[in-house]
This record gives structure tokens, C-alpha cells and sequence, in this order.
């Protein structure tokens, strides 16, 4: 208990200690408990998860268990847009590996990793968003897009640069 | 709701697939003009899974319907910039604006359906409760907590001939029987029962069980009921994919309104039972649509299944007997009360009983989410619900069942839809995806892309699925890559075979199915990858090449400005030229070309 909150902020602290409390220490809180501490943090941190497992007196190596084996969690941090691809099959017939090559590339993401290296984009596929008769579905911030192709998905992507380029912009 | 004395009523699209095309805007469209007119029509946000309103022919979408004195005239295509017309012409000026309206195909869509579970769906308002009791709603589990006997209900259930919609086909009225009549542990032993709504839709390519819960949560809330005053449980979850937001939220609402009628909750309706409903959301591992995998996702553990028996039944969630049911085999059983075991029984074949919601998608004209009755053909569905194959394209094979699944050719699109048929043939009903393939798709790709898919999601628990699915996959890809031996025909059966007796839960027994049906009906696609390095369908990319036909191209550059690799070079107005060593074969030249320039061999 000691390390990991040497390592995490007093915010984050108290954060954390909300979540346990209200998701209660029985063992069907572990999820749960995972699946908060990832919408509020973004991802899975490896103090946040020690932290939990401390609290809920588990071992560590179970939150671990659990947090590799389930595809919604993040183990790393993810940037600060995400694309969705749809890999569902009735994408998958309606070309959705071609719209995911063309993300990869126009994204800036490097092969074989999900997360452009400034942070500023993440790709991640996902099996199936369950929206097959409007595909192929690509999801950009939460906002589905339907029925894409190679000359509208270039055209998201520009939106989406621009778009962050301003906000960028509004920080400075 | 009354103006000049009409009633008008408006019902907006509002599943995933209407929000995806703008039904919210739309129906804020109507809001602020109708306010502006000051016509106090009611504005429904009238849903149902993908489609809502739409009553699951979501490609349409926003579909919207104006309902004047139960005249109903149903829109397609609406943007919200096209409220204004309708709002003028239809609501205030009494003439419908004809060329949005539906067409023909529309009807046909509908005209071989048969709703139940879905018949609500599209109609009511799903955050509404008071929509759902005007209907009927409720009164199932009413009928049966006063009047009826556990074992009276039992009954009615197993004679309808329900079976679990979720894929395996197991009676359901079987099921409730034997968690009834588990025995307490110990005489100290509360006998605590569980009721499991399965909302776990993993399969890539189904969306019915989202469906039925978006555009009608309370009819699964209302199964659950009857089912928990039937086996004698307290406390039902529903475990649903955290993907299906608008779900759970709906789920959410659903729930809190009925504790507030007492439907759910202590003395449920005065009866003395307790049950209430908790939503766990899953966390991304469709292993987790096996039963026991569920249940220990739900306890907190990785979702890895465990020997059967002793089956859920007798000890599920927490040690304790636990009924696991599908979506819309609860969603079934407000019906079944309602209208009688008879009635129910009187739909469907001889051992396929009632009615069964599939996900219609891929190359088919209209796609979307469809009821019929069990023993309809293969070809009613496709060719007059589905419209027939988009783009005039051949149709080639429907593939049914996900990754558990297998296809149906051509030849068999006679067939009837039931659930030993499709064993028969090699494929299952499952949850209900039914994706049609066209002269386009290349069938050793498609296994390929589910044995990708079940390799990725195997749990690693069993040796057999684990590496077994991983070595289907690796020589199926090294097929597509024109790398095939001729040895793998007979290798991809016999692991296939040893994959299929040796795993451990059902996803490692189905997984090679994709690959045994496809081996089975499209050997020659197979043939034509490893002897002449083809392939027939032209999909998998290392055995094909773009070419530009000098005679055709008219030098518009359209492909050179798509190429994302820089391999097409030529001066404006001159036929252009692709360096078929750097090109990556996206395909974009081939879909940009008007002059069909560029062909792929």
C-alpha cells in the first residue's frame, strides 16, 4: 500500500478510494471496479491496479489476470482521439481492411501499435459495434459513421486533424 | 395530441442506426417546428435496436412515421433539413409528400415477416413504461404471479416448444424445470437462485439481442420476472457487451422504472416475491457468451469456462442453480403467457417452434433486422425480404452462425430455416447473423477471417482450441497468400475434426466449422489457391494485380490522385501507367475508375 501511493497523486488517490468505496470488496467488484478506474484515468495504470488489489486485500497478480485478459482494457495510455474500426464480418465483406490500412497511414500510426507517437491518435479495432446493416462503421470520438468508404473516410480523417489542430491551437 | 381534432402522431427513428444517420436531429427538427406551428403533436422517440421506428430496415434510416388518425405514412431517407416540407405540407397542409415516402420494397421487406418479440419494437417508446403497460405489457407477469402456479407456467412454457434463441436450441421450459427443483444444500440452505439475462452478442455480424433491447427493454424485464417467480429465484443480472451503450442505458431506465410500479423489487406486486435485476456490463471477450464463462466473468474472474457438468442448472453463479437465458427467449415469454402455449406452438416446424429475429446483412439490397417464422426458406428470406443481391451481383453463399457457423450455397438456398436443418447442412441457426456473400467474396478468405477471429478470442484455457485454431488460421493464411501445399486439404479436416471433439467449451467445438462448411461446398476455391495460385473471387490480395488498360484509360488522373502509394504515373489526358512493384493492391484505382480502366486479375 505504502509504494503505491508514493507514486500517485493525492487527486487520484481519493479517486480511487471513491470507486472501491462504492463498488464495494466482494469479488464481483474486480470489473467493475477496472471498468472505472479506466473511464475516469483513460487507462489502466499499473499503480491504479496495485492500488485496487492493496484495497480489496486480492493478490495483484489477479487484478493483473483480469485486466490482460479482457480486450476492453488498456494497459497503456491511449491518445487523446480515438478511431473505432468495426471489424465485424459484415464490415470485414464490405472492405473495412482497406478503410483500416487507410487510418493507419493517414493517422500516423506506426505498425504494429495502436497509438500515433505525439499521442494524438489511437486506432483500435473492435469485433463487431452490432451496427452490420449500415456497414462498414467506423467510430471517431463516439460518433458513428456509416456506410464508409476510402474517399469519405479521407475526408473524416481531414475533419478530425483539423479540428484537433484547433483545439491544439486554443491551449497555446 | 388533439388538433382540429386529429390525432397526430410522429415516431422517429432512434436505434443505433437512426442516432448514426441524425434521428436526434431530425426529431429535435420536428420538436422546434411543430412548437413553431404550434401543433401539439406527440413526438415519440420511438425505438428499436438499430432501427427504431424503422422496425428494422435500418438502411433506410431515419425512417420517420406521421401517424394522422391512424393514417400512417412512413418517410425514408430524412434529414432534418426535410422536416420542414413534411411539417408544412403533410402535418399542417394534409397531403403527404409522396416521392419520400417508402416504396414498394419496403412493404415486401415486411410483408413475409411475422413479429413478436419484435412487434413492439419500433412502435413504443422504449424509455416510456406507460407505453409498454398500454400495450399489454406486464400484464404476462401479472397473469402468472396471481394466478398461476410455478409449475402452471413451467408447463405452458414447455409446450409452446421454445428453445433457447441463443444458439444452442436447449427447450427452455426443460431448463426452468430442473432449477426448480433443485434441492436446498443443507436444511439451513436459503436456496438462493439465480435468473442470467444472456446480452453477451458476441458474434461479429448480430445485432438482434441489441435490438430487441434498445426498442423494448421491458418485455426482457418482464421475461426475467416470469422466469424468477417460476424457478424461485431472488436476483437476476443481465451481462451484456459493453459496446451496446444505448442498451444499457435503456436497460438502466427500464429497470428504475419498474422498481418505481413495483414490478421490480421487494413483494412484487403484492405477491410476497422478491426479485431485482442488477446490469453487468462485459468487458470485450465473447468466450463470455458460454455459460460459464459468464458466470465467472460475473464473479470477478477471467472469463474462462469450466468443465460441464455440473451444468448452470445446478451449479451456476456462485455455486448456486442458475438459469441462463438469451435475450429473446425471454423476450419470447410475455407472448407465450399472453397469447398461449397453443398459439406459440402453432408457429414454426415440427421441433423448431415460433419465431426466430435474424440480422440480415452483407450483399443483400435491403439489410436489416427481420422476424420470421422457423421453416421459412433460405430464399424468402434473401430474395423477398432481402430484395436479392445489391449491385446486381451473383449471389454466392449465406453464412449463418458467426464463427460457430457455416455457409449455404447456392444450390441449398431451398433449404428451410430450422434448427436441425442448418446442422444438417452444416451450419446453424445461432444467435441469428445471416450475412450473404456474393460472386465478390472469396470463401477461404471468409473462414480465414473467423479463424482469425476465434483464434484471437480462444480463452487459452484448452490446449486443443488454443493452438488448434492458431494452426487452422496459419495455413488458411498461408492458402490466401498462395503459399498452399497440397497436403492441406486433408490437414485442415483432420485438425479441424481433432479441434472440434477435443475442446473444451462450445467455441473451441464450433470453431472449425467456417472452415469444414466452406471445405465442403467451395473445395474447388480452396483447389484454385494451392494448384494454380488463384483466386477465383479476386479478394485475396497476394494473388492478384491491378493493371490499367492503356486502350480504356482516358487519362482523367482520378486513380493517380487516390493511389496512396504513388504507383500511377502519366501526363493529363495521356493512358497512365501502374508500377505493379510498388503497389499495395488497396484497390482504390479499381473503385475510382469510371471508364473501367483498371481491371484485377
Amino acid at each position: 500500500m505504502q509504494e503505491t501511493c508514493k507514486t500517485l497523486k493525492a487527486a487520484d488517490l481519493e479517486k480511487l478510494e471513491e470507486i472501491c468505496a462504492r463498488r464495494g470488496a466482494d469479488q464481483g467488484a474486480v470489473i467493475p471496479i477496472l471498468q472505472d478506474i479506466q473511464e475516469v484515468f483513460g487507462y489502466l495504470s499499473e499503480d491504479a491496479v496495485n492500488f485496487a488489489a492493496d484495497r480489496l486485500e486480492m493478490p495483484r497478480s489477479h487484478f493483473y489476470g483480469v485486466a490482460t485478459f479482457y480486450a476492453q482494457f488498456h494497459l497503456r495510455p491511449r491518445g487523446r482521439n480515438v478511431v473505432t474500426a468495426c471489424t465485424g464480418t459484415t464490415c470485414h465483406v464490405k472492405g473495412s481492411e482497406n478503410l483500416i490500412s487507410i487510418l493507419g497511414r493517414e493517422l500516423g500510426i506506426p505498425e504494429g501499435q495502436d497509438t500515433s507517437p505525439d499521442m494524438n491518435y489511437t486506432l483500435e479495432k473492435i469485433n463487431c459495434v452490432g451496427a452490420c446493416s449500415i456497414a462498414p462503421v467506423i467510430i471517431i470520438n463516439n460518433g458513428v459513421h456509416s456506410k464508409m468508404n476510402a474517399d469519405k473516410i479521407t475526408k473524416e480523417v481531414i475533419k478530425l486533424k483539423g479540428a484537433d489542430d484547433g483545439k491544439q491551437r486554443g491551449k497555446d | 395530441m388533439e388538433n382540429n381534432g386529429e390525432k397526430i402522431e410522429i415516431k422517429v427513428c432512434m436505434g443505433t442506426g437512426g442516432i448514426a444517420a441524425g434521428g436526434q436531429e431530425v426529431l429535435d427538427a420536428f420538436k422546434g417546428l411543430l412548437g413553431q406551428a404550434g401543433i401539439a403533436a406527440r413526438l415519440d422517440k420511438n425505438c428499436a435496436s438499430h432501427k427504431v421506428g424503422c422496425r428494422g430496415f435500418c438502411s433506410r434510416d431515419v425512417l420517420v412515421d406521421v401517424i394522422i388518425d391512424e393514417r400512417r405514412t412512413t418517410y425514408q431517407y430524412i434529414k432534418p433539413d426535410m422536416v420542414a416540407r413534411i411539417v408544412e405540407e403533410h402535418i399542417i397542409g394534409g397531403s403527404p409528400v409522396s416521392e419520400w415516402e417508402v416504396q414498394e420494397d419496403y412493404h415486401t421487406f415486411h410483408d413475409r415477416q411475422v413479429k413478436v418479440v419484435l412487434s413492439d419494437c419500433g412502435e413504443i417508446d422504449p424509455e416510456d413504461i406507460d407505453a409498454y403497460i398500454d400495450g399489454g405489457g406486464y400484464g404476462s407477469a401479472r397473469k402468472a404471479l396471481t394466478t398461476m402456479t410455478p409449475e402452471e407456467i413451467i408447463e405452458i412454457v414447455k409446450k409452446s416448444g421454445i428453445r433457447g434463441r441463443g444458439g444452442a436450441g436447449f427447450p427452455t421450459g426443460v431448463k426452468w424445470e430442473v432449477a426448480r427443483k433443485q434441492p436446498p444444500k443443507t436444511s439451513q440452505d436459503k436456496n438462493l437462485k439465480y435468473i442470467i439475462c444472456n446480452a453477451d452478442e458476441g458474434d461479429p455480424g448480430a445485432f438482434m439481442d441489441r435490438a430487441v433491447i434498445e426498442g423494448n427493454p421491458h418485455a426482457v424485464l418482464e421475461g426475467m420476472l416470469v422466469a424468477a417467480y417460476a424457478v424461485g429465484a431472488e436476483e437476476g443480472y443481465i451481462y451484456i457487451r459493453a459496446e451496446y451503450g444505448l442498451a444499457i442505458e435503456r436497460l438502466k431506465i427500464a429497470i428504475r422504472q419498474a422498481r418505481e410500479r413495483n414490478l421490480l423489487g421487494k413483494n412484487v406486486l403484492g405477491t410476497g416475491l422478491d426479485f431485482d435485476v442488477k446490469v453487468k456490463a462485459g468487458a470485450g471477450a465473447f468466450v463470455c457468451g458460454e455459460e460459464t464463462a459468464l458466470i465467472a466473468s460475473i464473479e470477478g474472474q477471467r472469463g474462462m469456462p469450466r468443465a460441464k457438468p455440473p451444468f448452470p442448472v445446478v451449479s451456476g453463479l456462485w455455486g448456486r442453480p442458475t438459469v441462463i437465458n438469451n435475450v429473446e427467449t425471454l423476450a419470447n415469454i410475455p407472448y407465450i403467457i399472453r397469447r398461449g402455449a397453443d398459439w406459440f406452438a402453432s408457429l414454426g416446424t415440427e421441433r423448431s417452434k415460433g419465431t426466430k429475429v435474424f440480422a440480415l446483412t452483407g450483399k443483400v439490397r435491403n439489410t436489416g433486422l427481420i422476424e420470421v417464422p422457423m421453416g421459412i426458406s433460405m430464399r424468402d428470406i434473401i430474395f423477398s425480404i432481402g430484395g436479392g443481391i445489391e449491385g446486381g451481383k451473383k449471389f454466392k453463399a449465406v453464412q449463418t452462425g458467426g464463427p460457430s457457423g457455416g455457409c449455404i450455397p447456392e444450390h441449398l438456398i431451398d433449404a428451410k430455416v430450422c434448427y436441425e436443418n442448418l446442422v444438417r447442412l452444416g451450419a446453424i441457426v445461432g444467435s441469428g447473423s445471416m450475412i450473404v456473400l456474393d460472386e465478390d467474396d472469396c470463401m477461404v478468405h471468409v473462414a480465414k477471417y473467423f479463424l482469425n477471429f476465434t483464434q484471437t478470442e480462444s480463452c487459452g484455457k484448452c490446449v486443443p482450441c488454443r493452438v488448434g485454431t492458431k494452426r487452422l488460421y496459419e495455413i488458411l493464411d498461408r492458402i490466401t497468400r498462395g503459399e498452399g501445399r497440397e497436403s492441406d486439404l486433408a490437414l485442415l479436416e483432420k485438425l479441424s475434426k481433432d479441434v472440434k471433439s477435443a475442446s473444451l467449451c462450445g467455441l473451441g467445438q464450433t470453431a472449425p466449422n467456417p472452415v469444414l462448411s466452406t471445405l465442403q461446398y467451395f473445395r474447388h476455391e480452396y483447389e484454385a489457391h494451392i494448384f494454380e495460385k488463384k483466386c477465383p473471387a479476386k479478394a485475396c490480395k497476394a494473388l492478384i494485380t491491378y493493371r490499367i488498360r492503356e486502350e480504356f484509360c482516358k487519362g482523367c488522373g482520378a486513380c493517380m490522385r487516390v493511389c496512396p502509394a504513388g504507383a500511377i504515373s502519366g501526363r493529363k489526358k495521356t493512358p497512365h501507367t501502374l508500377n505493379t512493384a510498388i503497389c499495395i493492391k488497396c484497390g482504390s484505382c479499381f473503385d475510382i475508375c469510371r471508364f473501367k480502366a483498371v481491371t484485377k486479375e
